[in-house]
């Protein structure tokens, strides 16, 4: 007996039909905030990959004439010969700047027979008063050399017994380079005897931290370390867990025990503390930069996650007809393994690594912080925190711009992993979770 | 439930020995010992000192003579904190770690609830706007980041009244604890609000509270008596798993704010690979956190039968 069905479309299979009818129209996943979350990974992707190519500055190289220095563009430098101990010749009338340049400022006065010692104090132009008290000379001259910077500059000399002010006069330093650092730095190649009067320094679009090196150029070797552990490990990891996990969750009985209570124990095991433990442990031999114990540290504590997942939904689909059949149908475990099981955990597993990618970010950067992650000359925006964290109070920026893109990394990261995991659980339709 | 109990206790203990073993083989897998400096030492003084710590035995029955003396609660003497014991270590700076630790997370269940409820109360306006801004800050912030910056400006608001309002770094009175611990539970107050946030709207849109509301009940009342105690269940589960992430994730803080708590001597032992402090502090935490998840564990079990079914399985 048949029963009269009412079809939209009798050509159809009514499964198809309500197939077609059922589910309402979905919002998009592709929010603004994902977009825009997408664009920041490309970004940051481009950034330290092909940054360095657009920005070939060393990032370990250090400028000791340029330390701390705000953005700066490419200039020319005087460059400046170590004459020793200054000694001018003669008297002058009036107060003379003998020099003014970044490395020195020479000051030479008229000596007043009633002053026995001078005091000079070096304040900026831009403020009253007398500023740093920087010497007691007891000769009409003095050659400053203490960390001077392109800005205007007001020194005062005064009786140093009576505090009478006798001289004073503003200087602005021209920018300067020793030729010791210049030779230093491969500017000047050679003993040649005479010298090119200036040379152009590069530019510091983000300035240099505490010990001169340059900003920009940190960033984006950082950068790359902290995305590649970021990626690496939690792709090393959560493979491990996958294939520990499918195994247990195939395998069951013993084997399934075993692996399932020595992921217990891991998980129960402190987790930064034996991070730096095994860091340690692991060790790094002379010159390498201690990545590779990071990632191996992070691969023996950070498995069981993934695995226990794998292992559920293992369990859940060995249940499934269609394993049945291909298992009935002779095919090989390994087959039926990445054939029928693979391809619906995989989007699971996705949704576990975007996860972990911002996760990994963070440890990296804490142990780094703490000096335990990366060591130098490589860097990574972690470490670059922990040398910022010194000058902290004078030049935040040197921790901010790292923390900056360590935030924006992981937050970036973080919208993706909450995207995708949306889009897996509609296709899923909550199956196994 | 007894059965559940003892099940639960022979397997914190299985852990404590896993961890304990773990530490010691990965210590020793270090390059070096305590002994190696950068002095030479000549080999009688080395061997008089190698056999005073033990470092002369062979590897085995330094582990058993461990498990022996950890058994027995003693974790031995330091190499670099001249005649001190790892006990009196523990005993004297973990309670400056546990006060940290335990302000913060007082600080993050207060904050995360009120925060979370004020959420969803206002769902969709400014507040929850607020909230939900603050919780992606907070997450997508590094601790040590956080702490800096509120050390920053602790500093910039001690110069501006010129006066050392709130201490920068230290240890000693109760000033000096929020802070930290505020930073500290940072993360986890934002984790736990947008857990609460979610668990109220679904108490919100509850057939309970539409009656209650009918009934005529004023919002403090129903907020109080019905919404609160219903809402709040998720987060009391994540407290267990809070408690671990808190007290490991306490010596950037400790370092940052120069606090004199554990986890400075454990970052320092193990740069100077002291065995022995090593050892006493990761068996130490480890057991604490082991038992702190232990008994969360049970006590759910109490509170909710259901959760011995499934027992052994954590987060």
């Amino acid at each position: 007996m048949t029963i009269p069905v009412f079809r939209f479309a009798p050509w159809q299979p009514a499964e198809q039909q309500l197939d077609h009818i059922a589910p309402a129209p979905l919002p998009s996943p592709f929010t603004p905030s994902v977009v825009l979350a997408s664009v920041a990974v490309l970004l940051l992707l481009c950034f330290v990959s092909v940054g360095p190519l657009l920005w070939p500055q060393s990032h370990s190289t250090q400028w000791l004439s340029q330390v701390s220095l705000g953005p700066t563009t490419a200039r020319a430098a005087k460059v400046v010969r170590d004459e020793g101990l200054w000694r001018p010749h003669g008297d002058v009338r009036s107060l003379r700047v003998a020099d003014a340049n970044t490395e020195r400022v020479r000051l030479h006065w008229p000596a007043l027979p009633e002053v026995k010692r001078y005091q000079l104090y070096r304040g900026s132009g831009l403020d009253a008063g007398l500023g740093l008290p920087l010497a007691i000379s007891s000769t009409p001259y003095y050659e400053d050399r203490l960390q001077l910077r392109r800005a205007l500059y007001r020194y005062s000399i005064a009786d140093a017994d009576t505090g009478l002010l006798l001289f004073s006069v503003e200087v602005r330093p021209q920018q300067a380079i020793s030729e010791f650092e210049a030779r230093l730095q491969g500017l000047i190649v050679g003993h040649k005897t005479t010298l090119p009067s200036t040379i152009m320094l590069p530019a510091h679009p983000l300035g240099t931290d505490a010990l001169g090196r340059d900003i920009l150029a940190r960033l984006m070797a950082g950068g790359a370390t902290s995305l590649f552990v970021g990626v690496v490990a939690p792709l090393l990891f959560i493979s491990l867990g996958c294939i520990l996990g499918a195994i247990a969750g195939y395998a069951g009985g013993v084997v399934d025990q075993a692996i399932m209570r020595l992921a217990d124990f891991v998980v129960a095991l402190p987790f930064l503390l034996f991070m730096i433990l095994f860091r340690v442990a692991f060790g790094i031999g002379p010159g390498e930069n201690g990545i590779a114990p990071l990632i191996l540290a992070m691969l023996v504590l950070s498995w069981p996650s993934s695995a226990r997942l794998v292992r559920g939904q293992v369990l859940a689909l060995k249940g499934q007809p269609y394993v049945e059949s291909a298992l009935l149908s002779g095919l090989s475990t390994a087959a039926i393994l990445a054939r029928h099981i693979l391809p619906n955990v995989l989007p699971i597993i996705l949704v576990a690594f975007s996860f972990a990618i911002p996760q990994a970010i963070f440890t990296e950067a804490f142990l780094s912080f703490i000096g335990m992650g990366v060591s130098p000359p490589s860097t990574s925006w972690g470490a670059m925190c922990n040398d910022g964290i010194k000058t902290l109070l004078s030049h935040p920026r040197h921790m901010l711009l790292p923390a900056l893109f360590i935030s924006i990394s992981v937050l970036a990261f973080n919208i993706l992993g909450d995207a995708l995991r949306d889009i897996s659980d509609r296709r899923s339709g909550g199956v196994g979770r | 439930m007894l059965f559940y109990i003892a099940r639960r206790l022979l397997f914190a203990a299985f852990t404590i020995w896993f961890i304990a073993t773990a530490t010691f083989f990965a210590m020793h897998a270090v390059p070096g010992d305590p002994l190696t400096q950068e002095k030479a030492m000549s080999p009688a003084v080395r061997a008089q000192l190698e056999a005073r710590y033990g470092l002369d035995k062979p590897l085995d029955e330094q582990y058993l003579l461990f498990l022996g003396n950890m058994l027995r609660g003693d974790f031995g003497i330091s190499f670099t904190q001249e005649n001190r014991r790892v006990n009196d270590i523990i005993r004297e700076h973990f309670p400056i770690s546990a006060t940290l630790g335990l302000a913060a997370i007082l600080i993050a269940l207060v904050g995360g609830v009120a925060a979370g409820s004020v959420a969803a109360h206002f769902r969709n306006r400014w507040p929850d706007r607020a909230v939900i801004f603050a919780v992606i800050a907070a997450i997508s912030l590094p601790g040590f980041v956080i702490a800096a910056m509120a050390q920053l400006l602790i500093v910039r608001l001690n110069s501006a009244v010129d006066s050392t309002w709130l201490p920068v770094a230290g240890w000693g009175g109760v000033e000096h604890v929020w802070i930290p611990a505020l930073v500290l539970g940072l993360g986890t107050m934002a984790y736990l609000s947008r857990l609460m946030r979610a668990s109220m709207l679904e108490v919100l849109s509850s057939d309970y509270v539409l009656a209650a509301r009918s009934r005529g009940i004023g919002p403090w009342r129903l907020f109080w008596g019905h919404q609160l105690r219903n809402a709040i269940l998720p987060v009391v589960t994540e407290l267990g798993p809070s408690i671990a992430a808190i007290t490991t994730g306490g010596f950037v803080v400790e370092l940052i704010f120069a606090i004199p708590g554990l986890g400075r001597y454990f970052v320092q032992a193990v740069q100077q690979l002291d065995y022995t402090v090593i050892m006493g502090t990761t068996v130490f935490y480890g057991a604490f956190l082991v038992i702190v998840v232990m008994l969360v564990d049970i006590s759910y079990g109490i509170i909710d039968p259901r959760i011995r079914l499934t027992s052994g399985r954590r987060r």
